[in-house]
């Protein structure tokens, strides 16, 4: 087999749509899963070093080249290569570990499902392959998505790339970090409550939670049903936007998955015109900016938001006034959610078992043994919730409250506003170690859980650094309006070129 | 609203989970910590509200008569144990003399 000509020097530059394109033209095929796999060894990804990388399939990776090889020379002879079918042609990705995979396992970073590997895969992952992606690795991630630091992994904690005594955020931390050190252009993820977003912002790279419904959720490990969604993060905002464009769209799998066209997020990927956000308005909603955010942030937030500006958008201050309710509405809806879910892992059909005196024991003892220590607190706390005597008080009053906050976001849409610019985070990346509060934690997805409990789409995209480490800007936009979301997305890219990683 | 060391076996009886009695008191004030900054919902006025989840949230109906997932490994190769196409699990204390108190066939470990 021709893997092509060797890897070029600029290779790390080639984003996925040119790596595609190359792959296509005949060019360098496998060569960019290769040098994938490369990249995962020389940067330490692995669990002996950043932890980053739980599993790497390179058979899996070289059989995937090899059949794509096959498939393209097929296609070739008969009615020509079908562009459009392979945009991922060749570009290998990651995926985080609660998403199903067939050759590699799906752990959910949790010692009750070590070694498991599914008997089918996700349709996030199909799409991906079916649109030429080679699929090189599995990665970490808080246990059960279940964390904002990937602290909470089963496997050890996930070290940012940038700072190996901090956290890459989580809980897709894994993904964060092997986008970041270059092993992948483009990584799946999922989001509960900011699990793409934060980490995306912690490493200076973009992460995309798209619309609820808008990818199937097929093969991703239920966490909390309401709220879970695949993400992709992106090197850039192009490969976030082509890895999004290929796993969107209905699935017969996914009831909750929607039939609404699907549309062309690149669309203005190459608009080059001065003003080419004219006639756009972005809100800038005074609750993501109190008085407490650090000074910095809310510099860099600026920076942005002048930028949009010089580019033709027109800034409005907004008010979602009940944003502060955001977190304490997650911390019921999520572990209730859960309780629910993590159910079914009790040691009868598959993952780990533990006997005991008799088929009780057998599912407290495998629970016990099987769950770290934050998902049993999840699973206790949304079992109080849900609890006679305390459902009213706490998950229906809960419930209320999150329409409440949707509402506020569709009053913000109606209102003439297209998109809005917050942070991503309230802080940058903090050191290993050193948030043990469990409320403390949860304040890290304050700016981000909002979009998961309304169902609309958001995108982190860097902005700038602070002391070296990367600061995220966060756009949220209405349900469905993805291509608007990265409309501006490109655009402040582009305006802020290298500074957005200074 | 708080929780006491009654309530927290309670749960994590309801919940299956095992836990340690040098665990209880942890969870105690592990818990009420949380708990106290979900006291905030407590004070929004809801008087007014009016749910709309049903028409907002519904999910699209579809043809009852959907497929199940192919699987491409069998069951055998990832249940812990299973015999006859039936997974194995203890037996009940209701059911048979042992009164579940001996290992059953089930239990390999």
């Amino acid at each position: 087999m021709n893997f092509g000509e060797l890897v070029p020097e600029d290779f790390a530059t080639i984003d996925a749509a040119t790596c595609a394109t190359r792959t296509l033209d005949g060019k360098s095929i496998g060569a960019h899963a290769l040098h994938s796999i490369n990249v995962t060894h020389q940067q330490r990804l692995l669990r002996d070093g950043l932890n980053a990388v739980l599993y790497v399939d390179g058979d899996g990776a070289m059989k995937a080249v090899s059949d794509l090889h096959l498939a393209l020379h097929t296609d070739k002879n008969a009615a020509g290569v079908d562009r459009q079918n392979r945009p991922l042609a060749g570009v290998p990705v990651m995926i985080k570990d609660n998403i199903a995979t067939l050759r590699m396992p799906t752990s959910c970073g949790s010692k009750i499902l070590e070694g498991y590997i599914s008997p089918y895969e996700a349709t996030a992952v199909k799409r991906l392959r079916d649109a030429g992606a080679i699929v090189v690795g599995k990665t970490n991630m808080d246990e059960f998505a279940m964390g904002s630091s990937t602290e909470n992994s089963a496997y050890g904690p996930t070290l940012n790339p940038i700072d190996n005594t901090r956290v890459p955020g989580g809980s897709s931390g894994g993904s964060a970090v092997a986008v970041a050190a270059g092993a992948v252009r483009i990584a799946l993820g999922s989001e509960t409550g900011g699990s793409v977003r934060q980490p995306a912002a912690f490493c200076g790279v973009v992460g995309v939670k798209p619309t609820y419904g808008r990818v199937s959720r097929h093969g991703l490990v239920a966490y909390a049903s309401s709220l879970d969604h695949i993400g992709v993060f992106g090197k850039s905002v192009d490969d976030a936007a082509l890895g999004l464009r290929v796993i969107s769209g209905r699935d017969e799998f996914d009831s909750t998955s929607s039939t609404e066209p699907v549309g062309d997020f690149r669309a203005t990927r190459s608009d080059n015109s001065e003003m080419p956000l004219a006639g756009l308005v972005v809100g800038w909603p005074k609750e993501y900016f109190p008085e407490s955010l650090d000074p910095n942030i809310r510099a860099l937030c600026e920076r942005s938001r002048d930028t949009l500006q010089s580019l033709g958008a027109e800034v409005r201050v907004v008010s979602l006034p009940h944003t502060s309710l955001a977190v304490p509405v997650y911390y019921i809806v999520a572990p209730a959610e859960a309780s629910s879910n993590l159910a079914r892992f009790d040691g009868v059909r598959y993952g780990l078992r533990k006997t005991g005196n008799g088929l009780r024991e057998l599912y407290e003892n495998t629970r016990s043994e099987g769950f770290g220590p934050e998902v049993t607190r999840r699973i206790l706390l949304g079992t109080y919730v849900l609890s006679a005597g305390y459902y009213d008080a706490y998950y229906k009053r809960a419930m209320a409250v999150r329409e409440l906050i949707t509402q506020d976001f569709k009053n913000v849409f109606a209102s003439g506003v297209h998109v809005l610019l917050t942070p991503t985070t309230p802080t940058t990346a903090f050191k290993i170690g050193a948030v043990s509060d469990p409320y403390e934690m949860y304040l890290s997805d304050i700016f981000t859980v909002t979009a998961n409990l309304a169902g609309i789409p958001g995108l982190s995209l860097p902005i700038g650094r602070i002391e070296g480490l990367p600061v995220g800007g966060q756009l949220l936009a209405s349900h469905f309006d993805e291509a608007t979301m990265f409309r501006v997305a490109y655009a402040l890219e582009r305006a802020l070129g290298a500074e957005a990683h200074q | 609203m708080s929780v006491s060391e009654k309530d927290v076996r309670h749960i994590a009886a309801l919940a299956r989970l095992g836990v340690t009695d040098e665990r209880v008191p942890q969870l105690v004030d592990e818990l009420n910590r949380i708990l106290e900054h979900m006291d905030v919902l407590q004070a929004v006025d809801l008087s007014k509200f009016t749910s709309n989840s049903a028409k907002v949230q519904g999910m699209p109906l579809r043809p009852d008569d959907s497929v199940p997932t192919q699987l491409e490994r069998a069951r055998e190769d990832f249940a812990p144990a299973m015999r006859d196409g039936f997974f194995l699990v203890p037996k009940l204390e209701t059911h048979g003399a042992s009164g579940g108190s001996v290992q059953s066939e089930g239990d390999e470990e």
